[in-house]
């Protein structure tokens, strides 16, 4: 019967795309575990220098960084890391959606944009969605290196300087867990200052030998340190959600082979039967 | 019970110390420093060289610290390092290798050879070197 071959053909195509499903969530899987570990390690350094910076944002020096110096915003930019390849779920779009709001916000308040793209994804969007990209780098690999991101971050940091943007917006995804990533939009520079009630008096480091060298060093490994950080982070993001996402792929050809393979048997079943009650039929006729 | 501070040395690849100590002894670039608690705040580099953590109760610690920055707050000194290794990390062997491959270099003046390059590296194993020999000094 021309039906049950058809729903043979079927079943067996999407047994075909469960198979590639099925592999590339446990290659997922696998890169994850090593990201994972890249980017837990990285943590820390990260996390502290965010300290040392929130806590040199809190005193008063002597000698002002203008990375350090709140200005007047008139135009800002965004550093958005995205992924270079799709098949990740929704992990993208939650991300970009949330930049769009912010710039909408932005935009209403009368505050210009521009946008530093690390990944393709984001480079696609912003191509259709329009917007002012100064940089992109579009091959952000599974083991980044802190030298392929310079590039792109330097034409926002010298934009910093040149007064052309006055505060610049670092956008990723967070990892959170496995099933969870957030979407984050976080400010880079100038850095936010920590809240804290211990440092609202007075106060200054002791800067041996000069605070200008110490100041502008750390800024520099601030920066590095945060993006690189973001990008590991996003790479980590990118394969949880895409194992995730493989998973549901797989789970769900499985539901439709059972389905199609139900409907195959009724139909050959009845083929059975309406022959056997064509012989039956046959027989008493004669 | 003297008083304690919390002291945590990162490198860009991992977490290598965090706990209370009573007291560190790094190489800053202006010279030894030695912190205890309640220190007043306080940004500085740090050279490639042993860092030695007092912890609570007298114990002594020694970690490798090549280069990076040391901030001291009051109730927290953290030391941002560049890279840094665990005492049992390190191989002696090796940097003694890497020590005399570096001096040869440096001899070898027809090699065309960027010297500040190797002038660091030498630095950097002599650094090596001597945080190596300070904890076998303790061990005896």
């Amino acid at each position: 019967m021309a039906n049950a071959k058809e729903l043979r053909k079927q079943i067996g195509s999407i047994k075909n795309t469960q198979k590639i499903t099925s592999a590339m969530e446990m290659v997922a899987a696998s890169k994850m575990r090593k990201v994972q570990e890249q980017m837990a390690r990285g943590r820390p350094y990260s996390d502290r220098i965010r300290d040392v910076i929130g806590h040199v944002a809190n005193a008063s020096p002597e000698y002002r960084h203008q990375f350090m110096v709140q200005r007047e915003v008139k135009r800002v930019g965004y550093i958005v890391v995205t992924t270079d390849k799709g098949l990740c779920g929704g992990l993208n779009v939650n991300l970009l959606k949330a930049v769009v709001n912010d710039i909408k916000h932005k935009v209403g308040d009368g505050i210009e944009y521009d946008l530093c793209l690390l990944g393709n994804k984001g480079t696609q969007f912003f191509r259709s969605y329009g917007g002012n990209v100064v940089a992109a780098s579009n091959h952000v690999s599974e083991r980044p290196q802190i030298s392929d991101l310079i590039g792109s971050i330097k034409v926002m940091l010298d934009a910093f300087e040149e007064g052309r943007v006055d505060k610049i917006y670092l956008a990723n995804n967070i990892f959170v867990n496995t099933m969870t990533q957030t979407p984050t939009i976080r400010q880079l520079v100038p850095p936010d200052a920590i809240e804290d009630d211990s440092m609202s008096h007075r106060w200054d480091y002791i800067y041996e030998p000069d605070a200008r060298e110490l100041i502008e060093g750390l800024l520099t490994r601030f920066i590095e340190a945060q993006v690189y950080q973001a990008v590991v982070e996003n790479v980590a993001c990118e394969q949880a959600a895409k194992m995730i996402a493989m998973k549901n792929a797989t789970d769900n050809a499985g539901d439709l082979i059972d389905e199609l393979q139900l409907i195959m048997n009724n139909a050959r079943q009845a083929a059975i039967t309406q022959e056997l009650s064509e012989i039956v039929g046959g027989a008493a006729a004669v | 019970m003297a008083s304690t501070v919390l002291c945590s040395i990162v490198s860009a690849e991992e977490e290598i110390f965090s706990g209370q100590v009573e007291m560190v002894i790094a190489s800053g670039t202006q010279g030894e420093l030695g912190i205890m608690p309640g220190h007043t705040p306080l940004l500085t580099g740090v050279k490639s060289g042993p860092v030695r953590l007092i912890l609570e109760g007298g114990a002594e610690e020694i970690y490798f610290a090549s280069g990076g920055y040391l901030e001291v707050q009051p109730t927290s000194i953290t030391i941002l390092a560049d890279t840094a290794l665990r005492a049992d990390d390190l191989d002696e062997a090796a940097a003694v290798q890497a020590k005399q491959k570096a001096e040869k270099e440096l001899q070898d003046a027809k090699a065309d050879i960027d010297f500040a390059r190797v002038a660091a590296d030498l630095q950097e194993q002599a650094a090596l070197l001597r945080t190596i020999q300070k904890i076998r000094n303790k061990k005896h």
